[in-house]
This record gives structure tokens, C-alpha cells and sequence, in this order.
């Protein structure tokens, strides 16, 4: 890339960088929330079918790495109603 | 079968009502049935590129809300009796601009028009999102220029994931109309290239149209670029993309380029 900045002197190639870098940046984070926002209401849903839990007491994080992303969901369950859930 | 098209850019300013107007007219011309629909209410301007502002009396909305038939709304063009226009209304409630109505608007269309193009609003709001909504097939427009680049990147982004065909599983087709090109620039590394502008969008293109004095002057007057002067660079290339757009194969050439007369005269040689 930088050869072809040698090469051609117009400002172009600099614009062609600036928005491949740009826009890699930006789909990666215009797609995130969208998933985390599907992940978050179908695992709550499938959890509230068999146990109550506080809307507000549940944490979901993703962690994209280089090679694995891990999904950490985070449910707080009061112990009084697992109990009876699980013995229903 | 009817094809619902949608001119959209993200960024103002790129060339989405020229383009509306000038396709427009190239497929009326070509005897097809076109409607052209302006979805920027409040700032409606498709009317004065066609050159009918003064035969505006019903529109979008007032269909939509019941106070005028679809017929009565829809106003012929004076050139080519396949064209007409549905204008948008002046009044600043956008709100009045309905899903459903919509819906409705696009499903009578349907049944009387071959081509029905959604001219959209420039942004990203309810009038961009309502215009591409029902469409078959987008038209994203762009200027090889960073922040036109960057809204038609989000604009196909929304394309894939908000319009009625997205929502069903299926697909609306995309083709990139590159406006404004200067090949002359490009060339001296002044302007991005056709290349870098498909490498970093990775969508079909439809047409390049090369920047010129032709489509101020055609708009000045009120007639589309391809009626105005129908051997104009620009309007050769609106004329190329038309066909393309009804699935003809034809060379993909800059217009008004050199390069591009040796392959005309070649290629009208061969056939």
C-alpha cells in the first residue's frame, strides 16, 4: 500500500486507506450490538420458561479475542424460587 | 412483473433526484411504464427536475391519507407519455408518511406501472427507511469522495436488514451508481478510482456516471439529463445503466472518455 502511495502522488490512496479502516472498524460495530441484543432475548427466554429472575439483574458480555470470543451471561436467580422452579 | 426500485445514498447531495429523473425517463423512453414516487416530504424536488413544479395538486401523502385517488395524484409527463410522477407533499409533518400507507401506495402501482422508482430522502430516518422499504432491487448512489463512501456502506447495511425483503429471508439486489466521476482525476490519483470504490463497497456496479455541466443544465431547464441531450456523456451513461438495470449485457465504458469513442466505434463495427 505504501509503495502505491510512492507511486501515484494524488491524496486518493490516503482516502482509500482512511475508509478501509474506517468501515472494517465500523461493520464490526454496527453488527455487535444488533447480535447481543438477539443473544440476550432468546437465552432470557429460554431461561424464563423454567426459573424467575429479575430483568435488570442479568449481565451479558462479549469478548471478541483474535482467535475465540467468549459469551459471558451473567443471571443473578433468587435461591427461593430456583428451588421451587426446580422442584415443579 | 413490476420491479419496485429504490434510489438511495445515505449522504446528501450525490445525485439520487438526477439519477431518479434521468432513469426514469431512459426506461420510459425505451416503452416501458414508469412511475417515479419523491418520498422527501417537506422537501420535495423530483417535481422541478422534471420540470412539472407548476402541475403538482395532489400527492404522496394526500393518497395516502385518503383526500385524493391514486389516479388523481399521479401527474403524466409532457414528453413522454409513459412517465409519470408521484410528488411528495410540502407540509412538515412527516409523520404522515405511513408504513401501511405506503405499503398500500406501492401494491397499486404495482398493477399499472413495469418500473415504480422510490426517489429516497437523503439520512437515514423514517423517509429513507419507508422508501426503500417495498423495493426489489436498490440503486445506492455515491460519489467517489470519503463521506459518500461511508453513508452507502451504511446504507447497504440497512438494505440488508430493514426493508420487507430483508425481513422475509430474501434479498433486495444492489447495483452502485458511481456520479460525479472525473476519470481524468482518478487517473492522477486525485479521486478515488471505480477499483478502489467497488473493493471497499463489494457491490455490483450499475453504471458510472462521469461528472459534467450537462446535468446542472438539465436541471436548470427542468428536463431529465437523458431527454435534455440524449449524446451527452452523462446521459449515454443513465442510458447504459437503464439497460443494464433490465438485465442487458453491455460494456462497462467511463463516457465522454477517449477510450471510451475508440470502443463505441468498435463496438458498433461488430454489431
Amino acid at each position: 500500500m505504501n509503495l502505491l502511495r510512492f507511486f501515484r502522488s494524488g491524496s486518493a490512496p490516503v482516502a482509500r486507506e482512511r475508509l478501509q479502516i474506517l468501515l472494517a472498524h465500523e461493520r464490526r460495530a454496527g453488527n455487535q450490538p444488533d447480535l447481543l441484543a438477539i443473544l440476550r432475548e432468546e437465552i432470557l427466554a429460554v431461561i424464563g420458561r423454567h426459573v424467575t429472575f429479575e430483568p435488570d439483574k442479568v449481565q451479558i458480555k462479549l469478548d471478541r479475542g483474535k482467535s475465540v470470543s467468549t459469551l459471558a451471561v451473567d443471571i443473578e436467580i433468587p435461591n427461593n424460587r430456583t428451588a421451587g422452579a426446580l422442584a415443579a | 412483473m413490476s420491479q419496485v426500485l429504490v434510489v438511495t445514498s445515505g449522504k446528501g447531495g450525490v445525485g439520487k433526484t438526477t439519477s431518479t429523473a434521468a432513469l426514469g425517463a431512459a426506461l420510459a423512453h425505451d416503452g416501458a411504464k414508469v412511475v417515479v414516487i419523491d418520498f422527501d416530504v417537506g422537501l420535495r424536488n423530483l417535481d422541478l427536475v422534471l420540470g412539472a413544479e407548476r402541475r403538482v395538486v395532489f400527492d404522496l401523502i394526500n393518497v395516502i391519507n385518503g383526500v385524493a385517488k391514486l389516479p388523481q395524484a399521479l401527474i403524466r409527463d409532457k414528453r413522454l407519455e409513459n412517465l409519470h410522477l408521484l410528488p411528495a407533499s410540502q407540509t412538515r409533518d412527516k409523520d404522515a408518511l405511513t408504513q401501511d400507507g405506503v405499503e398500500k401506495v406501492i401494491a397499486e402501482l404495482r398493477e399499472k406501472f413495469d418500473w415504480i422508482i422510490c426517489d429516497s430522502p437523503a439520512g437515514i430516518e423514517r423517509g429513507a427507511t419507508l422508501a426503500m422499504r417495498y423495493a426489489d432491487a436498490a440503486i445506492v448512489v455515491t460519489n467517489p469522495e470519503v463521506s459518500s463512501v461511508r453513508d452507502s456502506d451504511r446504507i447497504i447495511g440497512i438494505l440488508d436488514a430493514k426493508t420487507a425483503r430483508a425481513e422475509r429471508g430474501e434479498r433486495v439486489d444492489k447495483h452502485l451508481l458511481i456520479t460525479r466521476y472525473n476519470a481524468t482525476a482518478a487517473a492522477r490519483g486525485e479521486m478515488l478510482t471505480i477499483d478502489d470504490v467497488l473493493e471497499i463497497l463489494s457491490c455490483p456496479l450499475l453504471g458510472i456516471v462521469p461528472e459534467s455541466k450537462e446535468v446542472l443544465r438539465a436541471s436548470n431547464v427542468g428536463t431529465p439529463v437523458t431527454l435534455n441531450n440524449p449524446q451527452s456523456a452523462p446521459a449515454r451513461a443513465y442510458f447504459d445503466a437503464a439497460r443494464r438495470l433490465k438485465g442487458e449485457q453491455i460494456p462497462m465504458l467511463v463516457q465522454g472518455t477517449t477510450a471510451s469513442i475508440f470502443t463505441k466505434l468498435f463496438a458498433r463495427k461488430a454489431a
